[in-house]
């Protein structure tokens, strides 16, 4: 059985959860292998987690200079892995990073990208959801390898025991005049808020919320609900909440049990990152807002009056 | 300062996009193309480092006939000239051959100091060709720039993402590609759009970048769209307006639905 590598996503020493969605949908085409590369030690405090979802082996890439550079160190590991393991495909989470390693890496090993893949299957068929969810897709790579890129909280993963056989590899040398190196990280803090793209109720505010201090009114319907919090463009434009939180066209896209939408008129590119959302809520004022039409449940009101009561009924709903 | 913008030209996402055809590639006629919007900064950021000291900006593209629109607009931004490789050959190319030829293409312009474009176009969202560019040339690139300086030969850049805000740092030449908080583009003014009419456009076919046919196009391509299918539009639901009982009927729609 050919062989899957997985790109392991990690921070903090802890294995990120698209991680194990991952392991899950190579387990679909091969054997699942991850592939850890960090600093020195990483590897260790990840196994036991990589184990549990299905890796059958664990390369092990460990070197100092991991952390200088963004991408560079693991575009030059799995470059070399494709050499030697000849793996059917290259699993990577779509996130920033990950798209420009796949893209690097397919670049380099002239392989076929399938990017933002929201389904995998056996045959190493691709689905995409192109133009914010108005069509599916599917794609195949014709060359021997295939780099795909797969969109955080699209597969479920199912968790399964696998061996874990730790293999160690060699992170190549970085060649500094074709990589930018990192001078200073400032880490975002994600909050005790579940993150956005997993999240399986998401609450936004869009411009009708009207300031940063009124978010509070979001966020608490938020909490109420163990919800992530989103926001509009006009939203993060006018300084209320910050960018990482936006939903739609160059936001985030979104895709969980229930959105709730407040004071958002429902753009086109707003609906592009939430339309597929299983239920979708509305409090808009204005009754002819485009939200109502994709709404299944709107309320024509003031934000203001039924957020707060709303929160009210759940968190007493709660007990 | 040699400064190169990678733009692409985009069916607008005000209007309805549709996929078509037995290829499954764009169907370009049946929605309003427009410059990509994160592509009006990526210009707008060539522009100001231009008028902070000197320079050249040139707009290249990849696209069909219709594109010189997009190139249009850049170059009634203030760009100084375009390159457009346009080339029946050139349909159904994947995101590899893409970033191949369009490098291919930086390759006829001489020194180049730096390339900007856009950290994610609004019709694939690949979010990748910039790297790739990046790649295929042999340059760092320094993405998803909120912010972007350069002193001498040395371009440093803010770098946000969800996680982190992180500041990269390399020598010219580089590739840079722009996120969407670094600047607000400019309007063309009446006198850039009557200046644009004048400006050069270089059109390249395939033959004159010297690429064979298979190099690019749907046939040598990587990948290919094998099937496509519409998502049936969402249904307007229950809509009720508050009387001062709208977060109580909420609350019981969300019960209902057990989603409470
Ligand atoms: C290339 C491109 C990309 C874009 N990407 C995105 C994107 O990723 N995400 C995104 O969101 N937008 C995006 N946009 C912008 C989009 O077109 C809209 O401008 C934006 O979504 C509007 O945000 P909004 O609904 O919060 O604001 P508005 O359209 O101003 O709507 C505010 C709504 O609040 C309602 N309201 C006001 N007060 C109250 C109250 N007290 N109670 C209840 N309701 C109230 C109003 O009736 C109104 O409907 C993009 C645009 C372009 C061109
Ligand atoms: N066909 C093209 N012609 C010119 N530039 C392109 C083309 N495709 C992508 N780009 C550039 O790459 C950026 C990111 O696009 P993508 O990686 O496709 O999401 C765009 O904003 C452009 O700057």
């Amino acid at each position: 059985m050919a062989e899957i590598l997985v790109l392991v996503e990690h921070t903090d020493g802890e294995v990120k959860k698209v991680t194990g969605e991952l392991l899950t949908a190579a387990a679909r085409l091969g054997a699942p292998s991850a592939v850890v590369v960090g600093p020195p030690g990483t590897a260790g405090k990840l196994r036991d987690v990589l184990a549990a979802h299905g890796a059958a082996k664990v390369y092990v890439a460990e070197s100092d200079e991991v952390d200088t550079y963004l991408t560079a160190p693991a575009v030059g590991v799995l470059a070399s892995l494709v050499d030697s393991v000849r793996p059917a495909a290259v699993l990577i989470a779509a996130s920033p990073d990950g798209k420009e390693i796949a893209g690097k890496l397919a670049v380099r090993t002239g392989s076929g990208l399938l990017s933002e893949v929201v389904d995998l299957a056996a045959d190493g068929t691709a689905t995409h959801s192109v133009f914010g969810g108005s069509y599916l897709a599917k794609s195949r790579a014709t060359t021997p390898v295939a780099v795909i890129t797969v969109r955080p909280g699209a597969i479920d993963a199912a968790p399964t025991p696998g061996a874990a056989a730790e293999e160690s590899v060699q992170v190549p040398a970085m060649d500094r005049a074709r990589t930018a190196k990192i001078v200073e990280r400032r880490s975002i803090e994600g909050g005790d808020r579940p993150e956005l793209t997993e999240a399986s109720v998401v609450v936004s505010g869009g411009r009708g919320v009207g300031s940063a201090e009124n978010f509070a009114v979001v966020e608490k319907l938020a909490d109420a609900l163990g919800a992530a919090v989103g926001a509009s463009r006009a939203a993060v434009d006018s300084g209320y909440y910050p960018h990482q939180f936006q939903v739609g066209q160059t936001g985030k896209t979104v895709s969980p049990q229930l959105y709730v939408a407040l004071g958002i008129s429902g753009a086109i590119q707003h609906r592009a990152g939430m339309q597929t959302s299983r239920t979708i809520i509305a409090v808009n004022k204005d009754s002819e807002a485009p939200i109502f039409e994709i709404a299944d449940f709107g309320v024509v009101g003031d934000l203001f009056t039924i957020a707060p009561k709303l929160t009210e009924e759940v968190t007493k709903r709660k007990g | 300062m040699n400064i190169v913008v990678l733009i692409k030209q985009v069916p607008d996402t005000w209007s309805e996009r549709r996929l078509g055809g037995s290829d499954h590639t764009l169907d370009r006629d049946s929605a309003d193309a427009v410059l990509d919007e994160i592509n009006e900064r990526a210009v707008e950021e060539a522009l100001k480092i231009k008028e902070s000291g000197e320079g050249e900006v040139t707009v290249i593209t990849m696209g069909p006939e219709r594109a010189t629109e997009a190139i249009r607009k850049a170059l009634s931004m203030g760009a100084d000239k375009a390159v457009h490789l346009s080339d029946p050959g050139l349909h159904g190319s994947c995101v590899v051959q893409t970033a191949r030829a369009l490098a291919a293409v930086i390759g006829t312009l001489g020194d180049v100091d730096l390339i900007l474009a856009g950290n994610e176009a609004t019709d694939g969202t690949v979010g990748a060709v910039p790297a790739m560019v990046a790649e295929v040339l042999g340059l760092p690139e320094l993405t998803h720039a909120r912010k972007l300086t350069v002193e001498g030969r040395t371009v440093t850049v803010e770098r946000e993402t969800d996680e982190a805000v992180t500041v990269l740092q390399a020598d010219l030449p580089a590739v840079v590609s722009v996120h969407e908080k670094i600047n607000d583009p400019r309007y063309p003014s009446f006198k850039g759009i009557m200046a644009a009419k004048k400006k050069p456009v270089t059109k390249l076919s395939l033959g004159e970048l010297g690429l064979a046919p298979g190099e690019v196009g749907l046939a040598g391509a990587t990948s290919t769209v094998i099937e496509s299918t519409p998502r049936p539009p969402r249904a307007a639901g229950q809509v009720v307006t508050d009387d001062g009982d709208g977060a109580a009927k909420l609350a019981e729609y969300l019960i209902g639905q057990k989603l409470i």
